[in-house]
């Protein structure tokens, strides 16, 4: 997997923001934002640092991005042939789909029945873990920078230390009945 | 270059199979040689850091493959690292499945009364301990309310944690930075070397073949940061070798050690169980909450999926032995961490489409502090069958680490998905009630259907056709080749498997040992619990005589 595009890693940004932003959505970053499609407010999966994930040896596919973007370039101009749409010639043609047209792609591409499911998922997988987990980044930092995922999920920030311990972690009384056939273990019988 | 080492008995794997079988062979005076093919993690090195690279990616492993995708460890003290810690006897009816096969599928010498004293060796060398309302947490709290509020029933969880070490971070998933999940990496392991045992780390088994009076292990030392890279390989000689690789690990071995070891028994790689495991997310209102269970505390009625230490309480009110078999099934509740517990979440009520990305998604992942996730364990229709091994160790791994593409086939069988469909609907019952929660199962169309308790590929049970191993845990067919992870039991228990895992790997050991008295090394049986403590072992003493020492 070690294609060159003629456009080279620039060239592919824009197209692979655009599927990490079908993911999970933000607003642009930009009146000029064109990979961003603004379809949900606040930061999405772009802004969180998707690309940056993406291009990380160790999610295993930073050497197919090239290959990955053309891919999904030419899936988004079948669909628009398919569509009767007219895209802009001047964006990247997944770049140039609405957000609604971009999820369709996203959600044939990923669908339990499509022959390149595998690779469309994983693609997908580590669009999410950027806004979810900040995985490109330590969780202390991501969470001291207010990385975006993890505000929005409203992860707590850890100890001084850098570890995370809760004191306070139950309503300390009993909430329910215990099973009739409980043995003395806890288990049942 | 090729290493070549020898070991009265090779142990492959370092989990509950592994340890605890290295452990009493150790002790009874063996040299006991243990091949794993994760690293060797202490634990100030288990980081709260979901950064590519840190503990939780080093010791798993996530095998993707068509129908199911399996979660297993992968470091020194393999599932025991990673697990959560839940430890459940299997309720006695679980024995006396049938599952689609028309007989019993456990060996007529296994029911929970013969497997008690080998659960209670377990539990007093971890140990294990009865959870009460003060260690709940408050997911575990909520559901336990739910449940109430619903008329159900429901227990806390027995669980090997301490207590008193234990913060409550719910990063037990990337190992216990605290000391406070009792992992074997706290008792057996270190008590096995102790003992002498050696435990070689980043090895990874690829084969057996056979010499003249035992087996010879082949494996390839793996890159410490790039499980993709091997950095050499060797071969390691045994009268007796004891498989412990996994569920999903075992019977690929064995697979690819076939042209070597001549025929293997037909259900080496079937019957692949997932433990009948689903999930399912639910998103809670926090008013309600607080106006239909009254539950509050310092910080809001809920809002604290990030607060505990994975499963706290459990509802076993399906768990009835009257009920007809595939319809019985335990409701836990869970704790993922984003990205493991996100992702395949989908959209509750959203109806359309897509349910698990995109605008209405990112809503949700907004109200993850008012998640709850509930885990399914019911019983499946051991459908799972491996295709032909990758050319190495059980999948062709895709990242540096954790990631890998296996070659496991699971398609439900309608036995299964009629079980999958009453759990879904008891707890939509439970949580939606009076407007408490919205909930949905997770996707299945991504990655299949994810256990991350897989059994059965390579089982005990008392029909060659049906089980690869007979009741002493041998391959059939290969005298001193022996099966004890989670591979050998016979399919899914409707509870989280760890501790009858252990417990069956307790009671094959006097016949382990018997075989390798047989191959004319010198080993006893006999020894305490890790720490000395001997109550139990007196308990099971009685047992054995039959199996070791008489010839």
């Amino acid at each position: 997997m070690e294609t060159e595009s003629p456009t080279g890693a620039a060239g592919r940004t824009p197209t692979l923001e655009a599927f990490a932003d079908t993911i999970v959505p933000g607003e642009k970053r930009g009146p000029d934002d064109r990979a961003v499609a603004g379809a949900a407010p606040g930061p999405g999966a772009v802004a969180a640092g998707a690309i940056a994930l993406l291009e990380m040896p160790a999610t295993g596919i930073a050497d197919a991005l090239d290959d990955y973007a053309a891919a999904l370039d030419r899936h988004a101009r079948e669909h628009a042939d398919r569509r009767g749409l007219d895209l802009d010639g001047s964006v990247p043609p997944f770049v140039a789909l609405p957000f609604a047209e971009r999820t369709a792609v996203v959600r044939a591409l990923t669908a339990p029945d499509h022959p390149e499911k595998d690779l469309w998922v994983l693609l997908a997988l580590f669009s999410n873990m950027a806004f979810d987990t900040a995985a490109h980044m330590h969780t202390t930092e991501a969470v001291e920078q207010g990385h975006p995922g993890l505000v929005a999920l409203g992860f707590a920030p850890p100890d001084d230390d850098g570890l995370w311990r809760f004191p306070r972690f139950s309503y300390r009384r009993e909430l329910a009945s215990v099973h009739p056939d409980t043995d003395a273990t806890g288990s049942l019988t | 270059m090729t290493a070549r080492d020898s070991a009265d008995i090779l142990v492959v794997g370092t989990g509950f199979g592994g340890a605890i079988t290295a452990y009493h062979l150790a002790a009874g005076g063996a040299k006991v040689v243990m091949l794993e093919r994760g690293p060797w993690v202490a634990s100030d090195e288990f980081d709260h850091d979901f950064l590519l690279g840190s503990s939780y990616t080093r010791i798993f492993d996530f095998v993707v493959g068509d129908g199911m995708s399996v979660l297993g460890g992968n470091c020194v003290g393999g599932g025991s690292v990673v697990y959560f810690a839940a430890m459940p006897r299997v309720p006695g009816f679980v024995f006396e499945r049938r599952g689609s096969l028309g007989r019993r599928m456990w060996p007529a010498s296994i029911t929970r009364d013969t497997l008690e004293p080998w659960y209670d060796r377990v539990a007093e060398s971890l140990p294990i301990t009865r959870q009460d309302w003060n260690d709940v947490t408050y997911s575990g709290g909520l559901f336990a309310a739910a449940c109430a509020h619903a008329g159900r029933t429901a227990n806390p969880a027995p669980a090997a944690i301490d207590r008193d070490r234990c913060t409550n971070c719910n990063w037990m998933m990337s190992g216990c930075r605290f000391d406070a999940k009792r992992s074997l990496l706290l008792n057996y392991l270190p008590a096995a070397v102790a003992h002498g045992a050696e435990i070689r780390p980043l090895h990874e088994v690829q084969r057996l073949s056979r010499t003249p009076d035992g087996y010879r292990v082949h494996y390839t030392h793996i890159d410490g940061d790039d499980y993709r890279v091997t950095a050499g390989e060797g071969t390691i000689d045994a009268k007796i070798v004891v498989l412990a690789a996994g569920a999903g690990a075992t019977p690929v071995i064995l697979q690819r050690s076939a042209a070597e070891l001549g025929t293997l028994p037909p259900a080496v790689g079937r019957y692949f169980s997932g433990n009948g495991e689903r999930l399912n997310t639910a998103v809670f209102d926090e008013d309600r909450v607080r106006e239909v269970l009254g539950l509050h505390h310092p910080g809001g009625a809920y809002a604290a999926s990030q607060v505990g230490k994975g499963p706290c309480v459990t509802s076993w009110d399906r768990l009835d032995g009257t009920l007809p078999e595939f319809e019985r099934f335990t409701l836990e509740q869970l704790y993922f961490p984003p990205g493991f517990g996100t992702i395949l979440a989908q959209i509750p009520g959203a109806g359309g489409e897509p349910t698990w990305f995109g605008p209405e998604k990112k809503e949700m992942l907004r109200r993850w502090q008012s998640w709850l996730t509930i885990f399914t364990m019911s019983e499946d229709d051991n459908e799972g069958v491996f295709g032909p091994p990758p050319p190495t160790g059980n999948a062709v791994r895709i990242s540096q680490q954790m990631l890998g593409r296996g070659s496991l086939r699971y398609d439900p069988t309608p036995n299964t998905l009629r079980g999958w469909a009453a759990a879904d609907a008891e707890v939509k019952d439970i949580l939606e009630r009076d407007g408490l929660a919205t909930v949905e199962p997770w996707t299945n169309d991504l990655v299949g259907a994810y256990t991350v308790h897989p059994l059965a590929s390579c089982r005990i049970g008392d029909d060659p056709a049906t089980s690869a191993l007979d009741d002493r845990h041998e391959l059939r067919g290969h005298p001193g080749i022996f099966v004890t992870d989670g591979s050998a039991v016979p399919g899914a228990l409707t509870v989280n498997p760890a501790f009858t895992i252990a417990a069956l790997a307790e009671r094959a050991v006097p016949g382990i040992v018997r075989a390798a008295q047989d191959h004319g090394v010198a080993v006893g049986y006999g020894a305490p619990a890790p720490d000395g403590v001997t109550s139990a072992r007196r308990a099971a003493t009685p047992l054995v005589r039959d199996m070791v020492g008489g010839g």
